[in-house]
C-alpha cells in the first residue's frame, strides 16, 4: 500500500508538492487547503487542540471564501428576518435553535461548545450530538447571531437557524411521550409480575382468596394506565387499519390486549377464571420497546432533510429605483415580489427565478443541472433561484420567487415521483397482512372448537393464539438489525434516510454513478501542458499561474494550483473578458490565456499540436505575437474512485456510467475505472427509460447520483444514493446520503448491508419457525398465556440479541479498519 | 400474612411516587440527549488558551 498524505484537518488527499502545513502546539502537520490551514491553527490557537487527540472521524473541509461569508451572514441580525426563529427573552436576551453542518464526531460537539461559550456575550450553548442542533442563548447588546454564525465557520463548521422550530418542538414531544410510555408499561410490568408471581407459585389452598383478590385489584390498578395510555397507538394503528378495511400488526396486537384485559376485568369482579394482567404488560412493554428504538432511528434521519432549508439564500439586495441610482436595500428573501431589481454579487446565491438585466456573468447552476461548468449569462438571459453567481455582479429582473421557483418544482416532483417507488417493503407488508389474517382466523377456529369441548378455556386459548403467535418476533426482526445497522453507518459519514434501503443495497446487482461529483472530484485539473519548444513547462505555467491568480473560475484554480511552488511571476493589469479567457501585462507586455479564437487575436496563428486526450479541456497561453503553451485540463477522478470500483465489480455488482457530460470525456472516466458499461450525453429522461429497461430485467439498481437533475432517476432505483457534496435536494431525497464524500463509504455500506440482511433471514427464520412450533401448540390448549407472553417475550429478545450481532463482526471487514484510520495516518517526509 | 393488607397498597403507592420522578425527569429534558453526555465526560479538560499541552 503506498503511503499517500492526507490532511490533518479533513483527512482527504495532500498535493504531492504538501505547499499548506498548520502549526497547532508547536508542530506543523500537512493540510490541503489554506480553509483548513486557517481552521487548524485556529483551533490550536484557542487551545482547542484537544479535539484532535479525541475525534473520531475527520472534520469537513475548511471554507473557501471566507470574507464574502461573513458580510453575508448580516442578513441575519435583520429584525424580521430573525422574527421567524429567534425568541426573545427579556429585553436583550435571545434564544435559537442553530443547525450545525460538519460534525462528524463528538469532538466536535465539543469543539463547537467550547468556542462558542467562550464568546463575549454568550449566555448558554447547548448542543445535542444526537440531532446536531445548538440552542444558543446570547445577549443582543453584546453580541449578533452574524457573529457567533462566523464563528462557528473560523472553526470549519457552518451553523444556520433551524427556521423549523415547530417541527423541532413536534419532535421533542413525540420523543418525550414515548419514552413516558415505555416507562409506564415497564415499570406496571415488573410490578404486575411481582403481583402475580405468587399466584403461580402457591399450592392450592395455602394463599387465602382475600389475598388473591387484593393482589388481581392492584394488577388492575396498575395495568389500566398501561393498557389505557401506553397501548393506546396499538389501538389507534388497529383503528386506522380497519377503517381503510386492511389488516395490519396493530390488528391482533389489539386484539389480544382488549380481549386478555376484558377477561381478566371480569375475572377479577367474579372472582371466578385466570387473570392475564401481567402478559398483557410485559406484551406491552415489549413492543413498546421495538417502537421506540424504531423512532429513534426515524429521529436520526429526518433531522438530515433540513439541508434544503439553505437552497434559497434568505436575503437579497433589493434596488429601491432601478434605472436611476444603485441603491441597494437588504431585504429577506421570502419579501421579494415579480418586478423586483435585485442585486446579485459575484460569489452569491440567486434568490430567485429572473432574468438579467445589467451585467455578464457565469452562473454555477449545478444544483439544478448537475452540469459542473458554470453557464455564460449575458443581459436577457434567465437565471435561475439557487444557482451560484460566480464571475461579476449583476443585476436580475425577479420573475419567481419562494415556492414558485424551479428548485422549489423540482422539488415537488421528486416528493411526487418518491411516492411511488416500486417497493420491497410494499411486499413485507402484503406478507405480514396475510400472517395476520391467519392468525386471527385460527385465533377464532380455536376459541370456537374450544367452547364446544370445554367453554371455561375458550378466552385462554384465544388469547393464548393471538399473543403467542402475534408476528412480534417478525416485525421486530427487520426493523431491530436495520436500527443496529444505520447507527453504525451514521458514524462512518453514510447516513440511512429510508427504512428499505439496507435491504436495497444487499440486493442491489448494478450500481450506476453519475459521472459528474461523484466519480470524479467536480473541479478540472491540469493533465498535460505543451510548450512551445524552449520553453520550460513550469516556466509556461507559473505565467499561466500569473494571470488566473485572482481568478475564481474552476481552470483558473486548476492553473494556480498546478503551478503551486513554481516562482511567482506578477502580472498587473488583469482583464477578464466572461466566456473567452483573461488578459493581463507582464513586463509590459500583453498576455492573454484562455480560448484558441481569444488568443490568437494577439499571438497570431496557433500552431498545430495533438488533440486533447481524453476529453479534456485546452486552454491557450500566449503573448503580443507568439504563443506560449497549451494546457489541458481534466475532471480529475476522486482519489478511492478506481480502488471502490474494483471492489465492488469483485463483489458481483455491476458498475456503469451514466452521465449527462460529452462523449469524450464518459469515455475516458469508464476507460479509467474499468466499467461495465457507459453510456453519455444523456438526458434526465433518457436516464429514466434506461433504468426503467433494467429493472424490468430484473436488476435491483443502486443509483449514485448529485445534481437535481437526476432526481427523478434517483426516485426510480430501488436504492438511490447522494453524496454529501452534492445538490440539497437530491440529498434530502435520496435513501442513502454519503455525507463524508469518500466514496469508500459505499463499499462500508453494501457490507454492512450483507451482513445486516443475514442477520434479517437468521431473525425472520427464527421468528417463523417459532410461529409454527408455538401457533399449533396454542390452538390445542397446551399453551397458557403467561406461557405464551414468556414464549413471545423470549423469542423477541432473541432476535434483539441477534440484530446486536451486527456490530460486533468476526473478521476484520473494511468497517472495521475505517474506525482506526485516524491513528494510521502517516506524516509524508517533508520537503527540503 | 395480615401485614400483606398493607404493603399490597403501599407498594402500590411508591409506583405512583416513582412513576411521578420519572415524569419531572423527563419533563426536565433529562433524556433529550441521551448519547453526548457519555461523551463529553472524556472531554472536559478545561485547557486555558495558549497553554501548550504535553506541558504539566
Amino acid at each position: 500500500m503506498t503511503v499517500t498524505t492526507t490532511c490533518y484537518h479533513c483527512g482527504l488527499p495532500v498535493g504531492a508538492d504538501g505547499v499548506y502545513r498548520a502549526l497547532v502546539d508547536g508542530e506543523s502537520h500537512p493540510v490541503c487547503c489554506p480553509g483548513c490551514q486557517a481552521v487548524a491553527e485556529a483551533i490550536g490557537a484557542n487551545g482547542l487542540s484537544s479535539y484532535y487527540r479525541t475525534r473520531t472521524a475527520f472534520a469537513p473541509r475548511g471554507p473557501e471564501r471566507p470574507a464574502d461569508q461573513a458580510a453575508a451572514l448580516v442578513i441575519y441580525d435583520r429584525p424580521e428576518v430573525q422574527a421567524a426563529f429567534v425568541q426573545r427573552i427579556g429585553e436583550n436576551e435571545r434564544e435559537t435553535m442553530l443547525i450545525l453542518e460538519g460534525i462528524t464526531c463528538a469532538a466536535c460537539v465539543w469543539l463547537n461548545e467550547q468556542h462558542l461559550s467562550r464568546l463575549p456575550g454568550m449566555l448558554s450553548v447547548d448542543i445535542n450530538y444526537a440531532t446536531r442542533r445548538a440552542r444558543v442563548r446570547w445577549d443582543a447588546s453584546r453580541i449578533e447571531l452574524s457573529q457567533i454564525l462566523w464563528q462557528v465557520e473560523t472553526i470549519g463548521y457552518r451553523a444556520w437557524p433551524a427556521t423549523s422550530a415547530a417541527v423541532e418542538r413536534a419532535r421533542k414531544r413525540e420523543t418525550r411521550a414515548a419514552l413516558w410510555r415505555l416507562f409506564v408499561a415497564g415499570f406496571g410490568m415488573m410490578q404486575v409480575m411481582m403481583y402475580a408471581l405468587p399466584g403461580y407459585l402457591a399450592q392450592d389452598g395455602t394463599m387465602t382468596d382475600d389475598i388473591q383478590v387484593l393482589m388481581r385489584l392492584a394488577s388492575l390498578v396498575l395495568t389500566v394506565p398501561v393498557v389505557l395510555f401506553s397501548a393506546a397507538p396499538f389501538f389507534r394503528g388497529a383503528w386506522r387499519d380497519l377503517r381503510r378495511r386492511r389488516l395490519g400488526m396493530d390488528v391482533p396486537v389489539a386484539l389480544g390486549i382488549a380481549v386478555a384485559f376484558a377477561a381478566s376485568v371480569i375475572a377479577t369482579f367474579t372472582r371466578a377464571g385466570e387473570v392475564y394482567y401481567d402478559s398483557v404488560t410485559m406484551f406491552v412493554f415489549f413492543l413498546l420497546c421495538a417502537r421506540y428504538l424504531e423512532m429513534r432511528a426515524r429521529q436520526h434521519a429526518a433531522a438530515r432533510i433540513e439541508y434544503l432549508d439553505k437552497a434559497l439564500p434568505l436575503g437579497a439586495h433589493r434596488l429601491l429605483e432601478f434605472g436611476r441610482r444603485m441603491d441597494a436595500e437588504e431585504v429577506p428573501a421570502i419579501a421579494l415580489k415579480p418586478g423586483d431589481f435585485v442585486l446579485v454579487r459575484a460569489g452569491e446565491t440567486f434568490p430567485a427565478d429572473g432574468r438579467i438585466v445589467q451585467g455578464d456573468t457565469e452562473a454555477d447552476e449545478s444544483l439544478l443541472t448537475g452540469e459542473s461548468t458554470p453557464m455564460r449569462k449575458g443581459q436577457g438571459d434567465t437565471v435561475v433561484g439557487a444557482a451560484l453567481n460566480c464571475s461579476s455582479p449583476v443585476v436580475v429582473r425577479v420573475e419567481h420567487v419562494g415556492e414558485d421557483t424551479r428548485v422549489s418544482s423540482i422539488r415537488r416532483m421528486v416528493e411526487a415521483a418518491s411516492m411511488q417507488r416500486p417497493g420491497i417493503a410494499a411486499a413485507a407488508d402484503r406478507v405480514a397482512g396475510w400472517l395476520v389474517g391467519t392468525v386471527l382466523l385460527v385465533a377464532a377456529v380455536a376459541a370456537l372448537v374450544w367452547w364446544h369441548v370445554d367453554p371455561s378455556r375458550a378466552i385462554a386459548v384465544a388469547v393464548a393464539v393471538l399473543v403467542v403467535s402475534c408476528p412480534c418476533a417478525l416485525s421486530l426482526a427487520t426493523p431491530a438489525a436495520m436500527t443496529v445497522a444505520v447507527g453504525l453507518l451514521a458514524r462512518r459519514g453514510v447516513v440511512v434516510v429510508k427504512a428499505h434501503a439496507i435491504e436495497a443495497l444487499a440486493d442491489a446487482t448494478h450500481v450506476v454513478f453519475d459521472k459528474t461529483g461523484t466519480l470524479t472530484e467536480g473541479q478540472p485539473g491540469v493533465v498535460a501542458v505543451h510548450p512551445r519548444p524552449g520553453i520550460e513547462i513550469d516556466d509556461a505555467l507559473a505565467l499561466a499561474a500569473a494571470l488566473e491568480r485572482t481568478s475564481e473560475h474552476p481552470i483558473g484554480m486548476a492553473l494556480v494550483e498546478a503551478a503551486a511552488g513554481a516562482t511567482a511571476i506578477e502580472a498587473v493589469d488583469v482583464r477578464n473578458q466572461p466566456g473567452a479567457g483573461v488578459e493581463a501585462y507582464v513586463d509590459g507586455i500583453r498576455h492573454r490565456l484562455g480560448t484558441c479564437a481569444f488568443v490568437t487575436e494577439i499571438a497570431g496563428l496557433l500552431p498545430p499540436a495533438p488533440a486533447p486526450e481524453n476529453g479534456a479541456t485546452r486552454v491557450w497561453l500566449g503573448r503580443e505575437g507568439a504563443w506560449l503553451a497549451a494546457s489541458d485540463l481534466i475532471d480529475r477522478l476522486r482519489p478511492d474512485a478506481v480502488a471502490t470500483v474494483r471492489r465492488l465489480r469483485e463483489e458481483g455488482r455491476r458498475v456503469l456510467i451514466w452521465s449527462g457530460d460529452a462523449g469524450d470525456a464518459v469515455a475516458a472516466v469508464a476507460r479509467r475505472l474499468d466499467v461495465d458499461g457507459y453510456a453519455a450525453a444523456l438526458l434526465p429522461e433518457h436516464k429514466l427509460a434506461r433504468m426503467v429497461a433494467l429493472q424490468r430485467d430484473g436488476a435491483v439498481v443502486a443509483m449514485v447520483g448529485d445534481g437535481v437533475n437526476d432526481a427523478p432517476v434517483l426516485a426510480q432505483a430501488q436504492l438511490s444514493i447522494a453524496m454529501g457534496s452534492g445538490a440539497v435536494v437530491s440529498q434530502a431525497n435520496a435513501d442513502v446520503v454519503l455525507l463524508s464524500g469518500r466514496l469508500t463509504g459505499l463499499l462500508d455500506a453494501f457490507a454492512l448491508a450483507a451482513r445486516t440482511r443475514r442477520v434479517v433471514y437468521e431473525n425472520l427464520a427464527w421468528a417463523a419457525a417459532y410461529n409454527l412450533a408455538a401457533l399449533p401448540l396454542a390452538a390445542a390448549g397446551l399453551v397458557s398465556p403467561w406461557l405464551a407472553g414468556l414464549g413471545m417475550g423470549a423469542s423477541s429478545l432473541l432476535v434483539v440479541l441477534n440484530a446486536l450481532r451486527i456490530a460486533f463482526p468476526r473478521s476484520r471487514s473494511p468497517l472495521r479498519s475505517s474506525r482506526r484510520r485516524t491513528t494510521e495516518i502517516v506524516p509524508a517526509p517533508t520537503r527540503a | 400474612m395480615d401485614i400483606l393488607y398493607l404493603l399490597i397498597p403501599l407498594s402500590l403507592v411508591l409506583v405512583f411516587v416513582i412513576g411521578a420522578v420519572f415524569w419531572w425527569a423527563l419533563k426536565s429534558g433529562m433524556f433529550d440527549d441521551l448519547e453526548g453526555p457519555a461523551y463529553r465526560i472524556l472531554q472536559d479538560e478545561n485547557e486555558v488558551p495558549g497553554r501548550k499541552p504535553g506541558a504539566p
